[in-house]
């Protein structure tokens, strides 16, 4: 069996987000950028699948698309334990939006042979979530999003998977080849031990440009455009109440009623 | 393609899905502005008996595909449907419910159609050239960003819970029901959705209530959140919590509003006794209005908040339980 996990580059969680005077991005310089944690989730459950099932001879690829320092991510995933890394890496697709990069995505993977391809559920920067089903459609696969646990069937061609929806989770049979998104709560990634380190960065990647991925520029055309970039509106200034506990539960209950009519 | 707005109208199990009467309002701007006309599409096993808010709410027709194969949600056979119907209907504009259910769907819906997609947007609106223009949070509502949409392909859409209010009902109007057959394909049983379980109990789930109630460890037990259980009830609300109060075993880690929680933008959110740590801001700063009860006047959840109170909680959410009681009757 072949397993593919999807990385993504994006700034570290905690980073204070400060958007560049004209509207054109964020800055980015000292910035740290780390795998999108629910990338994380993906890669480690690759690695879970591989070792639990240690005679099957699985193979765990991960595959980023991103600028040149995006390869870090595949060192990352080579730390953790990954098999092989692909890193999709082209001026033209920088621009691209969400599905076009499913749209390369399963341009660069068609032919290898994967049986199930795990990605995180959405990645921190954008928060778009769109890659993971995109890519399953494109493939025309079928797909179960925010994975929280994994059963398998003992023939190892299906599973039985719980995914979390509102208030409730959805239990889905599911046969492969197929691609699942991970949710919070799937597993706990591991930390790349400091021999994988000092060995993933010798480890060569697989760089494809655009024409290695063999997609054309307008096969991968955007319907969207990011444009301006905005800091957060100012929320306006607040009041504080003043009087006794009963003088302010009584006005608060009356505002939330009256003036805001929210209950 | 035609000038007219499509609204997917979520609905599971014969209860509709809030945000779909939010993405109508959402609808019925665009609609002003480019004359088009809104259509609603329900997908599901008798989907119509929720007909009735949607033209309530301003559809002028229902496209309907009613099959027992759509009970459940499955991503195949749902995608087949809203395709379906957006061909039949051949709008220039989709909107749907930025759920768990429109997230999963949007995507390959607009890779089936070629058409351009932007999730969780908050504001919506047309360019001078008549193609959609969106704003939506990025980076954890730490930046926002414009998304603009190429005019001469479909335009997709997800509209975040509470980001529009939905449209006040008149029952005076109505809308064409249309039932549409969608063709089954057996390459859609590759996955079934075998059941659905509750895991929340029969309490509203903080992602889905249009007010959320919310304590911090200073709760001191899992038992003194009766207190804000109340407040909520009285309210109509579900039950959220801080981290900190999940952690130390307060609550479930499923009420856990945060980073590493669940993101709400209700129409109100009450936090009582969280200081407002970053990592919880981060998964509610989305809401409307904000009202913080806390006795550190210094608390960075009351500067946040759009009305404060500086109070100890163990009297004062008795007594603002009983005044709503007294107020909503």
């Amino acid at each position: 069996m072949k397993i593919l996990a999807l990385a993504k580059h994006v700034p570290e969680s905690t980073t204070n987000i400060k958007v560049k005077a004209d509207g054109s991005g964020i800055e980015t310089v000292g910035v740290k950028f780390v795998m999108n944690p629910f990338c994380e989730f993906a890669v480690e459950e690759a690695l879970r699948i591989r070792e639990k099932n240690a005679a099957a001879g699985i193979e765990v690829t991960v595959l980023t698309l991103g600028p040149a320092a995006a390869a870090d991510v595949v060192r990352t995933a080579y730390a953790m334990g990954a098999d092989q890394g692909v890193h999709l890496c082209d001026d033209a697709f920088t621009s691209i939006d969400e599905i076009a990069a499913a749209r390369t995505i399963a341009a660069a993977i068609k032919s290898r042979g994967f049986d199930l391809i795990i990605a995180g559920k959405h990645a921190i920067d954008y928060d778009s979530g769109q890659v993971g089903p995109a890519l399953a459609e494109c493939l025309g696969w079928p797909h179960v999003g925010a994975v929280v646990a994994i059963e398998w069937a003992a023939d190892m061609k299906s599973m039985t998977v719980r995914r979390r929806i509102e208030g409730a989770e959805e239990v889905v049979n599911i046969k492969l080849p197929c691609l699942l998104t991970c949710e919070k709560g799937l597993n706990e990634a591991r930390y790349p031990s400091l021999p994988g380190l000092m060995k993933a960065k010798k480890k060569p990647i697989e760089t494809l440009n655009l024409a290695a991925v063999g997609v054309a520029q307008a096969d991968i055309a955007s319907a969207t455009k990011m444009g301006e970039f905005a800091p957060p509106p100012p929320r306006p200034p607040g009041r504080m109440l003043k009087g006794s506990p009963e003088e302010m539960a009584k006005e608060l209950a009356r505002i939330l009623r009256e003036e805001e009519k929210l209950i | 393609m035609t000038k007219d707005i499509l609204v997917f109208a979520e609905q599971r199990d014969g209860h509709l899905q809030p945000t779909a009467l939010q993405c109508l309002a959402a609808a019925a701007a665009l609609a002003k502005k480019s004359g088009g006309k809104i259509v609603a599409a329900l997908i599901g096993q008798n989907p119509a008996a929720v007909a009735a808010p949607l033209e309530q709410a301003g559809a002028s027709a229902i496209l309907i595909a009613d099959d027992a194969r759509f009970a459940k949600y499955n991503p195949l056979t749902y995608t087949r449907a809203l395709t379906a119907l957006i061909e039949k209907a051949d709008p220039q504009v989709v909107l749907l419910p930025a759920t768990v259910m429109g997230r999963d769907l949007a995507p390959r819906v607009a890779v089936r159609l070629h058409a351009g997609l932007a999730t969780d947007c908050i504001e919506i609106d047309l360019d001078d050239k008549g193609a959609l223009l969106v704003r939506r949070p990025i980076y954890n509502g730490k930046a926002f960003n414009k998304v603009h949409f190429a005019a001469d392909r479909r335009q997709i859409a997800s509209i975040r819970p509470n980001a529009f209010l939905a449209p006040a009902p008149d029952a005076s109007k109505k809308a064409e029901r249309i039932a549409v057959t969608v063709p089954h394909d057996a390459a859609d049983d590759r996955q079934t959705t075998k059941e659905i379980v509750r895991t929340g109990g029969e309490e509203k789930d903080v992602t889905e209530a249009s007010i959320v109630v919310s304590g911090g460890r200073s709760l001191k037990s899992a038992d003194n959140f009766k207190i804000i259980y109340d407040l909520a009830h009285a309210m109509g609300g579900a039950v959220g919590a801080s981290r900190a109060a999940c952690d130390a075993g307060y609550q479930p880690h499923s009420r856990q509003v945060g980073l590493t929680g669940k993101t709400v933008t209700p129409n109100l959110y009450v936090a009582c006794g969280i200081s407002g740590a970053i990592q919880h801001l981060a998964g509610m700063r989305g809401s409307r209005r904000i009202v913080a009860i806390n006795t550190d006047a210094e608390a960075p959840m009351l500067k946040l908040a759009d009305i404060g109170v500086i109070a100890d909680l163990f009297q004062f959410i008795p007594l603002l339980t009983q005044e709503v009681k007294i107020l909503r009757g």
